[in-house]
């Protein structure tokens, strides 16, 4: 096994380029275990963090950009961010200890490709974007189409995920992300929940996008859930139907976190305190957040 | 494999070694540097036995390629006393009895320095939290956690 610690794009791509069973990494919080596990070793370890691109968390104009490779400590430590997105930096901050926080980023995390990725559905209700680097240049695509499978990306061999581009949210928009694991810490999602909101002068929900995590083999949309919330004032009813919706959505397994009935019915309590939870966001910076 | 020579700081101290490319950090500070006070608990980054503190993060150096370390400054549990004097957290460990065994105790004590080099106040529930990685399987943890408090109140107010 080999270590490379390129400094540019360009020279990763190179790099993973001439080598079959090579890899990239961030925090290896995921690789690591996995090569114990009995995973075959990759022939090069190519350390993305030497890399400023990915490794910076900036705002250009209205556009956030999220170096994939950033540990999410600099991602929750970063008070702007965190206004604008508070649903990703709960995500990425519940992402385990602080050991793990010091090293996880979000291109790991996405890359990976777990169906129980935490930051993956709060990346998804706010359009997220990853910028994508290949042979033919950079290529821009949701983060929603990244995963494919469990374990299995879109991605060809010689791509990395460069950075995340998240438009900062339009006036009075808020986000949330709540996950229910069996201890306070430390531990994998049974299911996660992001919803975004955008309410009117009246406090009428006019936008609503709703996802789900660790219920399917990749992270599921829910627009009738995102349906029965649009029009409503989050009252009983509407928060009843959304819930309903994000049940019915799953495609659960069982396993030792939670039986398939038990992850149907947490997704819709999930989605539910979510939607909550944004619009309190935003009735309680009085509409102020967001760039318009 | 590929070897590659490392070049860094370890408890103020210039260092090299040479290490495998695949080697854990954790593994080249005990068999390359003789520096065996992080322990291998999980391997996976689960327990927090084996954690150090290199540029001012605290981390798992189960989960470091040693080569990372090129240029780093680290922490590790070595580098907490002077050379007369335990540090504040291990003076209160030992008499708040905050180890049985204490394979964990070297992981406890940087973490608890990492907390305390943020946020010299912590609360009980900022303790626990800071602490979530790193496991104990003898303390209970009540002790623990009563211990960094102590050993905060000590660096707040020196004697």
């Amino acid at each position: 096994m080999k270590y490379a610690a390129p400094t540019t794009i360009d020279e990763a791509r190179a790099l993973l380029a001439s080598d079959a069973d090579a890899i990239v990494f961030a925090g290896a919080t995921d690789v690591v275990p996995q090569m114990r596990g009995g995973r075959p070793e990759p022939s090069m370890l190519i350390d993305l963090k030497n890399i400023d691109r990915l490794m910076s968390v900036s705002l250009e104009g209205d556009t956030w950009h999220v170096g994939a490779a950033a540990p999410s400590s600099a991602l929750t430590a970063n008070a702007d961010f965190a206004a604008d997105f508070p649903g990703v930096t709960e995500a990425a901050g519940l992402i385990g200890s602080d050991q793990i926080q010091n090293r996880s980023s979000l291109g790991g995390n996405l890359c990976n490709a777990s169906p129980a990725a935490d930051s993956v559905p709060a990346l998804v209700v706010n359009d997220a974007v990853a910028v994508i680097a290949g042979a033919g240049g950079e290529r821009r695509v949701p983060v929603a189409d990244v995963v494919t499978g469990p374990g299995q990306t879109s991605l060809a061999h010689d791509e990395i995920v460069v950075c995340f581009e998240l438009e900062r949210p339009a006036a009075r928009t808020s986000d949330a992300y709540l996950r229910l694991i069996p201890r306070t810490e430390m531990d994998i999602a049974v299911v996660g929940a992001g919803v975004r909101l955008t309410l009117d002068g009246e406090g009428a929900v006019s936008a609503a996008t709703v996802a789900l995590g660790a219920v399917a083999p990749t992270v599921v949309r829910v627009p009738a859930a995102e349906a029965a919330l649009v029009g409503s004032r989050l009252d009983d009813a509407s928060l009843a139907a959304a819930a309903a919706a994000a049940s019915e959505a799953c495609n659960p397994i069982d396993d030792k976190r939670g039986t398939i009935t038990y992850r149907r019915q947490v997704a819709g309590v999930l989605t539910r305190r979510a939607a909550g939870m944004a619009a309190d966001r935003i009735r309680t910076t009085n509409g102020q957040n967001g760039a318009s | 494999m590929s070897r590659t020579h490392v070049t860094c700081e370890v408890n103020g101290d210039a260092v090299d070694f040479l290490t495998e490319d695949g080697e854990s950090l954790l593994n080249a500070l005990r068999d390359e540097l003789g520096l065996i006070g992080a322990k291998e608990g999980c391997g996976t980054g689960d327990c927090g036995a084996c954690s150090i503190i290199m540029n001012g993060r605290l981390q798992c150096s189960c989960l470091i390629f040693a080569p990372e370390a090129g240029g780093a400054a680290i922490t590790t549990c070595e580098g907490l006393a002077s050379a007369d004097e335990l540090h504040p957290l291990q003076q209160c460990f030992l008499e708040g009895a905050a180890l049985q065994c204490g394979i964990c105790t070297p992981g406890f004590l940087i973490a608890a320095k990492a907390l305390l080099d943020e946020n010299p106040d912590p609360t009980e529930t900022e303790v626990r939290y800071a602490l979530a990685g790193n496991l104990c399987r003898c303390t209970g943890y009540d002790k623990i956690v009563r211990s960094v408090l102590e050993a905060a109140v000590q660096i707040r107010t020196p004697a």
